[in-house]
């Protein structure tokens, strides 16, 4: 793509409401083409109803701004033709087959080939052989294979991807990202909702949203630095004892166990090195400083939105 | 928006594609189909009765007399008959019947007074559209009756001779159409309109509200598939079973019941496919409306009671206070209704069904408004 191609997306101060819920504030983002951006955040923090706005099923309270250079407000139609958009939940036909949901999509796009698209798109997902099994007879990570071959069917400029892979076992998801980041070095841009912070770490950009808002944007470089955080880890045994223990401890902002080791993160790094080496001491532990990973930061970032939802660690 | 965002024939073909491979699989449907024409004919094979008055009436007077006025009067307090019209010759009473303007015509002979004066025993006509003979047949008794009551009431003086005994004159009935009064003839092309009605907006009634329901409708607002291409896409396939419908009836009335038939097949289809398309409006209008199914079958059937009631199937049209017959007028239903019977029992052609073809198709261009109006481009 050259310098001078407009963003995928470029978007400010979007703002909806449901009756007096205000779900999405003040949001402003840009997606350069070929990129593809990570849209993290907790259940229910606004990220469908961004997608939404984006690809013109849902119409902004306030703001502006464009999809693929075309005006969101104005041109939802020219929009429709050029995006893929991949629902949350799955929202084909399951009382259609493999097959003749594909053939439906390519049909709604126009295409022109239109049964090699879809015998390409059914080579694509392995799935020639099932053609004609109906797609409410596929288990979950099948069907999120079906919606994501369906939405790419048309060969949109720009992928929206609500949490594509909830569901979806270890390896799919694998093969899914390679499949994204061929897309990209296609010049295909994508917008990915995701709950996985392995995922998180496979965007070129990141955004995280809480409650509607957008607390940080960037390379998930800039967004650890941007929160200038500490980190320790401990490793060892009885580590939850530990945890509680250090909760509360000055220096102290937040501890998370992973497997047999312990993260302790905060913002006060003189303080925190303080208590972590004390407490390990104590417990007979070692402790070393690490550098804050992109999880450290997000459960952070999410503890300080005031949500008790955690993320999955993969 | 371009005229290719608005309508593309193409996109159109793969909704109705679509469509039909749902419609396929749905066994349930597929029964309702079939199964609903049946079970109702069966159950409203039998007569409904009523006793409707102020029916409309046009006189043919070609002997301007005394006896003459008072046997209009007499037909008047009789209740029944309202005298709307004058009519100038014989066609033009036929005609008026056969549209439906009229439901008697009286006619007085020219020689009538002279013949009575003379003790001859004359006759007036009555001319009755008994195609609906529960409509008609009070009408008749009292107009048969009142011979004797008119000439007990004015043939005094000099003319009492004329009064004792047997009626001075008589009322000759002629009835056109149904002449055996044989109410089937009546009910089983009225259920038509009805079993139409109850299946086509209940099943389009449906088609929206589940793909909402169903969460495919955020797929298909995604897509460049226009609101015009999506509810007349959805339409296709009902037209199929509407007209299937129609020929299951139309069998069933020649076989079971053996209603006479004594127009065009052809026209009769095309008046069907205009009444069929009326309701998959309303259904489709309905959808756009309701937000989950259950509401959309909550309003299929709020609009399916008044037609049941008002638009002449099951109680006289002429029966009905004049705000009902308003109400009536503007439902495809008893306009199909008419149109039916027309067809069927009357043998009408294009230009007697005229009057009741063009308010559907107003009915089907407004709802269709209406239905696009409401259809709702965004989740919001």
């Amino acid at each position: 793509m050259s310098a001078g191609a407009p963003p995928a997306i470029d978007v400010r101060g979007l703002n909806k409401s449901f009756g007096a819920k205000h779900v999405v504030t003040d949001l402003s983002l840009k997606v350069q083409p070929g990129e593809i951006f990570g849209f993290l955040g907790p259940n229910g923090s606004g990220k469908t109803t961004s997608i939404r706005m984006l690809c013109g099923l849902l119409t902004p309270d306030r703001g502006s701004g464009t999809c693929l250079g075309y005006d969101i407000l104005r041109e939802s139609a020219a929009i429709k033709r050029n995006v893929g958009y991949m629902t949350q939940r799955f929202s084909f036909w399951e009382d259609l087959s493999i097959r003749e949901n594909l053939d439906f999509v390519a049909r709604v796009y126009l295409m022109p080939q239109r049964d090699a698209a879809v015998r390409r798109a059914l080579e694509g997902l392995r799935l020639a052989d099932r053609a004609e099994q109906l797609a409410g007879e596929l288990s979950g990570g099948w069907k999120q294979r079906l919606a994501l071959a369906a939405c790419m069917l048309h060969q949109p400029r720009l992928l929206l991807l609500d949490e594509p892979t909830a569901g979806v076992d270890p390896t799919a998801r694998r093969d899914f990202w390679e499949e994204l980041h061929r897309l990209c070095a296609l010049g295909i841009s994508v917008l990915v909702s995701t709950h996985y912070m392995d995922e998180a770490e496979r965007c070129h950009k990141l955004a995280f949203i809480a409650h509607g808002r957008l607390l940080v944007q960037g390379s998930a470089a800039e967004v650890v630095h941007s929160q200038r955080l500490a980190t320790w880890s401990i490793q060892g045994e009885r580590l939850a004892e530990l945890a509680d223990r250090l909760q509360g401890e000055p220096g102290v902002d937040q501890t998370v166990v992973f497997g047999s080791s312990l993260h302790v993160t905060g913002h006060d790094a003189a303080a925190l090195g303080q208590a972590v080496t004390g407490a390990a001491r104590a417990a007979g532990l070692h402790a070393a400083p690490i550098d804050t990973g992109i999880e450290d930061v997000f459960i952070y970032l999410m503890n300080k939105s005031g949500t008790a939802e955690q993320p999955v660690a993969s | 928006m371009s005229g290719r965002d608005w309508f593309s024939v193409r996109r159109w073909w793969s909704v109705v594609r679509k469509e039909f491979l749902q419609l396929r699989r749905d066994r349930i449907t597929f029964a309702m189909i079939v199964g609903i024409p049946i079970m109702q004919l069966a159950l409203f094979g039998f007569a409904i009765n009523s006793d409707p008055r102020h029916l409309l009436t046009g006189v043919l007077i070609e002997d301007h007399s005394e006896f003459t006025r008072s046997f209009v009067a007499g037909m008047k307090a009789s209740g029944y008959f309202d005298i709307v019209a004058e009519l100038p010759d014989e066609e033009a009473a036929r005609a008026a019947l056969a549209r439906g303007a009229l439901q008697f015509v009286l006619t007085v002979p020219p020689d009538f007074s002279r013949r009575l004066l003379r003790g001859e025993r004359p006759a007036l006509l009555l001319e009755a559209d008994a195609t609906d003979p529960a409509a008609t047949g009070n009408a008749i008794a009292a107009a048969l009756h009142l011979p004797q009551s008119v000439a007990a009431k004015d043939f005094t003086g000099p003319l009492a001779r004329l009064a004792g005994g047997q009626p001075p004159f008589e009322v000759r009935l002629h009835s056109l159409y149904n002449p055996e009064g044989i109410t089937q003839y009546f009910i089983v092309p009225g259920i038509m309109g009805v079993i139409l009605s109850m299946t086509l907006v209940l099943m389009t009634g449906l088609a929206i509200t589940r793909e909402r329901e169903r969460g495919t409708m955020e797929n298909l607002l995604a897509m460049p598939v226009s609101p015009l291409e999506v509810m007349s896409g959805k339409m296709v396939p009902y037209i199929f079973i509407g007209l299937i419908q129609v020929s299951i009836i139309l069998l069933a009335a020649a076989l079971m019941f053996h209603v006479p038939f004594e127009g065009s097949l052809l026209t009769f289809y095309c008046a069907a496919l205009f009444f069929i398309a009326g309701n998959l409006t309303v259904g489709i209008s309905l959808s756009s409306l309701a937000q989950n199914q259950l509401q959309a079958m909550q309003l299929t059937m709020f609009y399916f009671l008044p037609n049941i009631l008002l638009s002449g199937f099951m109680f006289p049209f002429q029966g009905m206070p004049r705000w009902a017959r308003w109400i009536g007028e503007v439902l495809p239903l008893t306009h199909f209704n008419r149109l039916v019977r027309g067809i069927m029992l009357k043998g009408n052609g294009w230009p007697d069904l005229w009057s009741d073809v063009w308010p559907i198709g107003l009915f089907i261009v407004l709802v269709m408004f209406v239905a696009l109006r409401f259809y709702r481009r965004t989740l919001d």
